[in-house]
């Protein structure tokens, strides 16, 4: 896929922290939260993200929007690069996101029609417009406009108030929704209602959305693509189908064993993820996730690992397993075992 | 709509009120509250309607009828060294004390919410600035800062205002900075810069509305802090001068007459004393009354 047909497309995008210590505050240590992300965003699908955490999955998503300013990397929206054509602030109105923590992303002191309102009287709405907007938004989302206007955060129920962040994240009629962990606080079946109430705004509003979540389930549901990052690397993408039915990097078979089935027949067959939780703070070179894979071998340690293209141009892996020349033992095995 | 909708409609009108009506409801219900922000006004109205009581004249004095105890008649509270109405002389000292006592907390929290605000809120190497140079302030003890800002400054009042305010606004600073901080942190400052807004909106809309309640309970604290320094920079005679009526300087030159009329020269140290205990019980009831979240 080129540049040119994805709505929004992200190139080596990197942040790393300093990590400060010791006398006169000295750096220390190097947090490589997002390291060289790539991936590209075609109009009207969804993008799941999937990693535990600490991987740079909200990084990523933050990086996105702007409100990290990232080390390195182009991000752009229909060819346009952000610097290049494209203001932050045009790209902040096009793209907009929807926090974990629903609490959090309410002002307590605000109404929920003044803090849905606020989007569009900063870009420049009548407070009579802003508010009309707002109204039919509450409505949009399934509150009742006529109930909820007046009403502050601590008066609503969890669901509500997500429901409240997505019609915030609407009022400025977005391209792109980046749902950070969007339902993962919520009870598990109103989960399903705002899972269900994204996919039908997603449908009437003609969205694109970029979902956040380590609820392999739930990703599964609602995405037509996958990406899968470990220690702020993209490790795997691919169709939902190509993911889950024939993940080849070691580490998304790993997560992908210990997603609890419904089915007591099905048991976990792969062996549970060994080693150390990954530490972003100065990460190994070569392939990280070699000091938990059961396969590394010498050659892993080696640099220059890329994401390549398996058989379809679209499920795209970085395995030295999955690269012919790559000197690994199973290189070639593992490919045609399952190719 | 039934009647059912019809209730419940009506019972969401009466559960969404604003919040400061909310913190209003809450504090009229704290018994403790109301007794000393009802202590306070009089002690207020007493002091500024103070000409039209009907007092005796504060300045006049009477060697005839010097320290009269508590009870005398025609001095329900006795009169001081130099047989001036010791009742006049409180009500007219409360115009002074609560003046000094409440102007630089003013002063302080508007100059140290915006010290703290911007501290808190653009972070990096302004919040170093600024909160390493209030720690300087920090390293003495206040009342000594006071003393020894008042005596560089030269005695006199308003040179003691401008004192307590230096002192005041570096603990203010810090309360402000620290909520801010805390705050500006949560993810509906992201949601608003996400949405577009600038800077000076989002402290507007979403900062101050969070962070201005907290560093108000805590300047209300500080007032009695504040009226015990000023009283203090008053006995040193630093602050107001003979023979204005001034709590902390009428305890002064009460002092010399302790053993003969002891009641008599405790009124002031009482009158300090209730103030700040009111102001101290009104900010904690305020504190309380404000967390919503409860």
């Amino acid at each position: 896929m080129s540049a040119a047909e994805a709505l929004l497309s992200v190139d080596g995008l990197t942040k790393h922290f300093p990590v400060r210590g010791g006398l006169l505050n000295r750096q220390v240590a190097t947090v490589h939260a997002v390291d060289d992300v790539s991936f590209a965003l075609r109009k009207g699908e969804t993008l799941g993200i999937v990693g535990e955490s600490g991987c740079g999955k909200s990084t990523t998503a933050r990086l996105v929007m702007r409100l990290i300013e990232p080390d390195g990397g182009r991000i752009a929206l229909n060819g346009a690069a952000v610097g290049e054509g494209l203001g932050v602030r045009d790209l902040r109105r096009r793209v907009q996101m929807v926090f974990q923590d629903s609490y959090a992303s309410l002002n307590p002191r605000l109404t929920v029609e003044d803090t849905i309102a606020f989007g569009p009287r900063v870009q420049g709405a009548s407070a009579e417009a802003a508010r009309e907007k707002a109204r039919n938004l509450l409505a949009k989302v399934g509150l009742d406009p006529a109930l909820f206007v007046r009403r502050y955060p601590h008066e609503l129920s969890g669901g509500q108030r997500q429901r409240v962040n997505i019609a915030r994240a609407l009022a400025l009629d977005p391209e792109i929704l980046i749902l950070d962990e969007a339902v993962s606080a919520l009870d598990k079946s109103i989960e399903a209602q705002v899972l269900n109430l994204l996919l039908d705004l997603k449908a009437q509003l003609g969205l694109t959305y970029i979902f956040i979540s380590h609820d392999l389930n739930v990703v599964q549901y609602i995405s037509d693509r996958v990406m899968v990052m470990y220690l702020g690397q993209v490790v795997e993408i691919g169709s939902v189908e190509a993911i889950y039915g024939a993940a080849r990097h070691p580490y998304t078979r790993a997560l992908l064993s210990a997603m609890p089935s419904m089915d007591p027949d099905r048991r976990t067959k792969e062996a549970p993820l060994a080693g150390d939780p990954p530490n972003p703070i100065d990460p190994p070179p070569g392939c990280r996730f070699r000091p938990r894979c059961a396969f590394a071998e010498d050659v892993c340690a080696g640099t220059g690992l890329k994401l390549a293209a398996l058989g379809s141009a679209d499920h795209r892996v970085a395995c030295h397993m999955s690269q012919a020349t790559s000197g690994h033992s199973r290189a070639t095995k593992e490919i045609s075992g399952h190719g | 709509m039934s009647a059912a909708d019809a209730a419940i409609a009506s019972a969401t009108q009466v559960v969404s009120r604003g919040y400061w009506a909310t913190v209003g409801r809450r504090l009229l219900r704290d018994p403790v509250t109301v007794t000393c922000v009802a202590i306070l006004l009089l002690i207020l109205l007493a002091a500024i309607f103070a000409p039209y009581l009907g007092l005796a004249d504060p300045y006049r004095g009477s060697m005839i009828r010097r320290l009269r105890p508590i009870g005398t008649a025609g001095y329900p509270f006795g009169t001081d060294e130099l047989g001036r109405d010791m009742l006049a002389r409180l009500i007219y000292g409360g115009r002074l004390s609560l003046f000094v006592g409440i102007l630089p907390v003013i002063n302080a929290f508007v100059i140290g919410s915006i010290f703290g605000i911007v501290a808190g809120y653009v972070g990096g190497r302004i919040n170093m600035a600024i909160m390493r140079t209030v720690d300087v302030f920090f390293a003495f003890p206040s009342v000594l800062l006071a003393i020894a800002i008042s005596g560089a400054l030269g005695a006199g009042i308003l040179n003691s205002l401008v004192s307590l305010t230096i002192v005041f606004i570096p603990p203010i600073t810090r309360v402000a900075e620290s909520v801010t901080t805390s705050v500006r942190n949560l993810d509906f400052v992201d949601a608003a810069r996400a949405s577009g807004a600038g800077n000076f909106t989002i402290i507007r809309v979403h900062i101050l509305g969070n962070v201005l309640g907290p560093i108000f309970v805590y300047a209300t604290s500080l007032i009695s802090v504040s009226m015990i320094l000023a009283s203090g920079l008053s006995f040193l005679g630093l602050g107001t001068k003979p023979p204005e009526p001034e709590w902390g300087l009428m305890l002064n030159t009460l002092r010399t007459a302790i053993y003969i009329n002891p009641w008599v020269a405790a009124l002031p140290g009482a009158m300090i004393f209730v103030v700040s205990i009111c102001f101290n019980l009104m900010s904690d009831g305020l504190r309380s009354a404000m967390d919503v979240r409860r």
